[in-house]
């Protein structure tokens, strides 16, 4: 992982240089305060109609109303958006021809993946953490509970690292970065409704086809549970396309 | 310092470089020179790591690019062609990342970024972005970049290429300057540039070196006839005559000035034999002025054409069956 570093500090100031970072946070923010605020609406809706109904009153919560379909909602905000964060991670170098120069410095190719790769997660914890009002906000009113919220944000988390490790991996095959951002958010949206036709494919294709979905994995976090299957199935999709992409700049490399 | 055996490259079945055998010693600056798509790019990147060789070895300061890839980038610092720079950056943040990529020390850092951007000239321009630099100063960062660490080896790809020829002299002046602790290896077709700057050339075409030598010895010892120029008082047709009956000579052309008074012609000759004093005598015996007489170097532009219609004359068809031998 030598020079790893140099990479990251370069990527991360590559994003917050050029308006592309600004732009994907503030978009995500809007939306994100866009949905909340529809949830609360809701919330404050429903509260006054169960008024006079005390039993529905008493089911009535900030976690089901508020929390889960905000979680939710930010993450399909995320398959948007993460494109636009990982579509140059290397189609730019390929283009610029600065990869040239930046494999033939004394960094191996997995310090190269991995600053890159952790420059952009940094911009998604920026993005995150822009939202943090909200759980701030539930906690403080006490109106929510914190294991929901955590694993929802961890959940987000992982499944952007997912998107961005495709979204990386595809970035390494092309020079256009438009391209790497189509192709990227056409891979993750896939990966998001392969379970829709679980039902039609027979039992072990459909298996399969809901082990390989992205929303499958993501209700576990959702409900506020850890499953290690689910977890674990984010941690090796990352994996998996972080292998890919080193193997796909090794290819670069033989054909340079 | 650099030890070339038997390098070849392919793409799919075309060989960029074939069977390619070169020494660079300490301290040399070689030229390396080609045509377009000769295999000067393909040998500086395996030379550079950034690609491998499809069979052969490379060794850098005794370290092979199949085993040391690493510790031979500590080693070189390396300009490609085209300059490619992150347009986006300001001139010492890029040379602070080249620096931290490098692995050179945090507590002198600073000291070598400043080190470096003086010896290339490059201190008023510090706070610069790239995009707005101009084409010699985009230049001269990517020879600071080359320079971060103070590597005992310089591979430049054209380091000149699309500049005018006031920056081209500065950045000849600049490597020259680096050259004197360092071994350089230079890859151009621009041919004053290797008389002007290199020990040593590397010839190369079609992917096989086809002469290696320093300049004076290529631009003397290349010629397959000797060429002698001679200006007299005389009929031109005369005087060709005459010299046509001469003992080794080659062949006699006009040099296209003669005039009523006097003629000019070029006289070659077997390489081996010194034809002056006999044109001399010639000239002189058959009562004509001699007004001048004197030896024609080859230029080395002469030699590398020669060098390369040669071999494109030799072995056009059985080159490109032999460069695509893979089948």
């Amino acid at each position: 992982m030598k020079g790893w570093y140099a990479v990251f500090r370069k990527e991360t100031a590559n994003f917050f240089v050029s308006p592309i970072a600004y732009a994907v946070i503030a978009i995500f923010l809007l939306i994100a305060g866009f949905f909340f605020y529809a949830h609360l609406s809701l919330l404050s809706l429903i509260s006054l109609q169960a008024a006079n109904n005390p039993m529905v009153a008493e089911r009535i919560n900030f976690t089901d109303v508020v929390v889960r379909p905000l979680i939710q909602n930010l993450s399909i905000i995320l398959l948007f958006v993460m494109p636009l964060l990982s579509m140059r991670l290397l189609s730019e170098e390929k283009k610029s021809g600065c990869i040239e120069l930046l494999l033939t410095y004394p960094i191996t190719d997995l310090g190269v993946l991995v600053g890159k790769f952790l420059a952009a997660l940094a911009v998604l914890v920026v993005m995150l953490a822009g939202t943090v009002s909200v759980p701030v906000l539930l906690l403080a009113f006490g109106a929510t509970e914190f294991g929901p919220l955590l694993t929802g944000y961890l959940g987000l988390f992982l499944m952007g690292a997912a998107f961005m490790s495709l979204g990386m991996f595809l970035s390494s095959l092309t020079e256009n970065q438009i391209v790497a951002a189509a192709i990227s958010f056409g891979a993750a949206l896939l990966f998001w409704v392969i379970s829709w036709t679980a039902s039609i494919v027979g039992e072990q294709s459909g298996f399969v086809l809901r082990q390989l979905s992205i929303i499958e994995h993501l209700e576990s976090f959702q409900k506020g549970i850890l499953a290690l299957p689910d977890i674990s199935f984010f941690v090796l999709f990352t994996a998996f396309f972080l292998f890919l992409t080193m193997r796909s700049l090794e290819t670069y490399r033989w054909k340079g | 310092m650099i030890e070339v055996e038997n390098l070849s490259k392919y793409y799919g079945r075309l060989a960029a470089i074939q069977n390619v055998n070169f020494r660079v010693e300490p301290g040399e600056i070689v030229g390396f020179l080609g045509p377009n798509a000769a295999g000067k790019t393909t040998t500086m990147r395996i030379l550079t790591c950034f690609s491998p060789p499809s069979s052969g070895d490379a060794r850098v300061l005794g370290m092979s690019v199949w085993n040391d890839s690493i510790q031979i980038r500590q080693k070189v610092g390396y300009l490609p062609e085209n300059v490619p720079l992150y347009d986006w950056m300001r001139v010492r943040s890029y040379l602070e990342f080249v620096a931290r990529a490098k692995g050179v020390a945090a507590a002198s850092r600073a000291g070598e970024i400043e080190r470096v951007a003086s010896s290339v000239g490059l201190e008023d321009v510090m706070g610069k972005i790239i995009k707005w630099l101009s084409k010699g100063f985009r230049q001269r960062v990517g020879l600071a970049q080359a320079l971060i660490g103070d590597p005992p080896i310089l591979i430049l790809d054209e380091p000149t290429i699309g500049l005018d020829p006031r920056q081209i002299r500065e950045i000849r002046q600049l490597i020259k300057s680096f050259s004197q602790n360092r071994t350089v290896i230079l890859s151009t077709h621009i041919l004053p540039e290797v008389s002007q700057v290199c020990d040593r050339v590397i010839i190369i075409n079609k992917g096989s070196i086809v002469a290696e030598d320093t300049p004076a010895n290529l631009t003397s010892g290349h010629g397959k006839s000797r060429r002698t120029q001679v200006i007299a008082r005389a009929p031109e047709t005369e005087l060709r005559q005459v010299f046509a009956g001469m003992p080794g000579l080659v062949a006699v052309h006009s040099t296209g000035v003669s005039s009523d008074e006097q003629a000019s012609v070029v006289v070659e000759a077997s390489p081996d034999l010194d034809i002056r004093p006999a044109l001399a005598r010639t000239v002189l015996g058959k009562g004509w002025d001699l007004l001048e007489l004197r030896g024609l170097d080859l230029s080395l532009e002469d030699v590398f054409i020669d060098l390369v219609t040669e071999e494109t004359e030799e072995g056009a068809g059985a080159e490109n069956a032999a460069r695509k031998e893979a089948v």
